[in-house]
């Protein structure tokens, strides 16, 4: 609560410290969620059940294939699906909980609050809480990539070296940190816009089915209908760069051809500064017609 | 008789007025339902290209798509969002007590609700739905006959009473543990598994296939689309039909008891 105590003409040296005021809100939602512990262990529990059912689709699909797409087979895409469940896990435990609240704070004026702290207010209304049962995603998905990359590094044909793996790591955790900026600065973008919607009720929903696509290796969208929906999930919402990129330089450092996978890497660092500017002007630009509802 | 007949019917036009409400919605939202279908129309192409195969368990290409369509029709008959955890609620509330006081029977008041609520849905969503079958004409074989169409129609009218008895039961079970939230995600977690909502079921190893065509979920979204492809035939059908019209008996009597027991445990406190 220290943050209330400062004037509202900062000084430089007055900036607030944001890596603290994170970690505050970060200890704040952690007593919550211990507050309530029963709570926390059923949500824990309940993501976990759900990827093993999504785990037995896919292993019921593998059955009767050997790949889904050109170079994803079992454990390629084993991998790709623990990256799914990394990033889902930083989206929603850090931004998914504060961004469904947005639209509230709009409605109800509580953004006035926000808007006089002395702080940013999109760091402020995007981290505010965080829900830590979502790191259960996370540790799914630690499983699943130890065991894919167990598998693919100890197959007979062609199995990746542990040098390859070692090198893609930290290039790994880092587009893994890009994914999540991408789908963060879509879901801010899309709560800003119930500033002058009044209401955004469905942006659970929208959420579901946009990222419903990055959920696929991307090569799967082929052909005549599917090609063009790639390029628009890879170029103008890029939705397929999210886990695509990250699951590629780690499961298949070397397929398709560095021809495709440089330029891809590169654009997809292109695509996380694009649409977190953009994302940011959106949210400024819906803060200026924002109305205080109470007044 | 005419009595209770005019409070049905007042009840019915009340809750279609008050779905009408929202038809906007209602029809933006179906369309939006569609979408998961793109990604599994090209999840399944790929499969269907690294296998170089004709079918997998029976199933074509075309026969994969078609079945993903023909479950949201069976979901758009079984489905029933938010049945339980409203009793749930109503048990927990003391809301219930007006169903005591009131000539009206509560379970019968809800499915009435429901039906209204299906209704209006089909008014509205029969557009969107009838689009997107246009759209998707290639990936069905044709009509299928007439015994196969009236089978169909029986397995989805049947899978609306099953989805709602189903649901009504484990609302009812709020008498007992207060708080059914825990009970619905694990039944959420089974039927969206075992419904054949995720797959079809011929997919399933042939045990765990006979098992779970022997539980009531699979009427929730595979047996209609299976009937409608032309899986289930002959004596299979005679047999699924049968079991489907037992199973929807079963839970309209165990919601039945439920409500009577219940209410001895029942005590409502206060105005």
């Amino acid at each position: 609560m220290n943050e209330r105590a400062l004037p509202a003409h900062l000084t430089p040296e007055r900036m607030p410290n944001y890596w603290q005021v994170f970690v505050t809100f970060a200890r704040n939602s952690l007593v919550r969620d211990m507050t309530f512990r029963a709570n926390f262990i059923i949500e824990s529990l309940s993501t976990i059940t759900w990827t093993l059912m999504d785990l037995g689709f896919y292993l019921l699909i593998f059955q009767f294939t050997q790949s889904i797409g050109p170079g994803w087979g079992k454990y390629e895409f084993f991998a790709f699906l623990a990256t799914t469940k990394f990033v889902n896990a930083i989206v929603q435990a850090f931004f998914m909980p504060n961004c469904e609240e947005i639209s509230e704070l709009i409605r109800t004026g509580g953004l006035d609050f926000a808007l006089l702290k002395p702080i940013d207010t999109q760091f402020l209304v995007s981290l505010r809480k965080i829900d830590w049962s979502a790191l259960s995603h996370a540790l799914v998905g630690a499983i699943l990539v130890i065991v894919s990359l167990w598998h693919l590094t100890t197959r007979d044909t062609e199995p990746l070296l542990w040098w390859q793996v070692a090198s893609a790591l930290p290039l790994y955790v880092f587009y893994v940190a890009c994914g999540s900026a991408i789908l963060y600065s879509l879901m801010i973008g899309l709560a800003a816009t119930s500033i002058w919607l009044g209401q955004n009720r469905s942006l659970y929903d929208f959420w579901f089915y946009i990222t419903n696509f990055s959920r696929y290796p991307m090569e799967i969208y082929d052909g005549a209908w599917g090609l063009p929906l790639r390029y628009v999930c890879l170029y103008v919402v890029p939705v397929l760069v999210v886990v695509n990129v990250p699951a590629r330089i780690l499961a298949q450092p070397l397929y398709p051809e560095p021809s495709v996978g440089v330029p891809l890497a590169l654009f997809a660092i292109v695509a996380t500064a694009g649409c977190l500017v953009i994302s940011r002007l959106v949210f400024q630009r819906a803060l200026r017609s924002y109305r205080s509802a109470s007044s | 008789m005419y009595a209770r007949l005019s409070t049905w019917w007042t009840i019915l036009s009340i809750s279609l007025q008050e779905r009408f409400v929202y038809r906007g919605d209602f029809a933006l939202g179906t369309l939006m339902r569609f979408l998961p279908i793109v990604t599994q129309i090209f999840l399944w192409s790929a499969v269907f290209s690294a296998v170089q195969q004709k079918r997998i368990v029976g199933y074509s290409y075309e026969d994969f798509v078609a079945y993903y369509l023909l479950t949201m029709i069976s979901r758009a008959f079984s489905s029933m969002p938010g049945l339980a955890s409203q009793i749930g609620y109503q048990i927990r509330s003391g809301d219930i007590k007006k169903y005591l006081t009131q000539p009206v029977d509560m379970i019968g008041f809800f499915l009435l609700g429901r039906i209204a609520h299906k209704l209006a849905y089909y008014t509205v969503a029969t557009a969107p739905f009838a689009l997107v079958f246009f759209l998707c004409r290639g990936f069905f074989p044709g009509w299928p006959d007439a015994t196969t169409l009236a089978a169909f129609i029986a397995s989805l009218v049947l899978s609306f009473l099953l989805g709602f008895f189903l649901e009504a039961c484990m609302g009812l079970v709020g008498f007992w543990f207060l708080e059914v939230s825990s009970l619905l995600f694990v039944y959420m977690l089974l039927s969206f598994f075992l419904s054949g909502h995720m797959f079809p079921l011929d997919m399933l190893p042939p045990t765990a296939r006979q098992i779970v065509l022997l539980l009531p979920l699979h009427y929730l979204a595979y047996f209609p689309a299976a009937v409608f492809l032309g899986k289930v035939q002959g004596m299979d059908l005679v047999w699924g039909l049968s079991l489907q019209v037992a199973w929807t008996i079963f839970f309209a009597l165990l919601s039945r008891v439920l409500f009577k027991l219940g209410l001895k445990r029942y005590g409502g406190y206060g105005g």
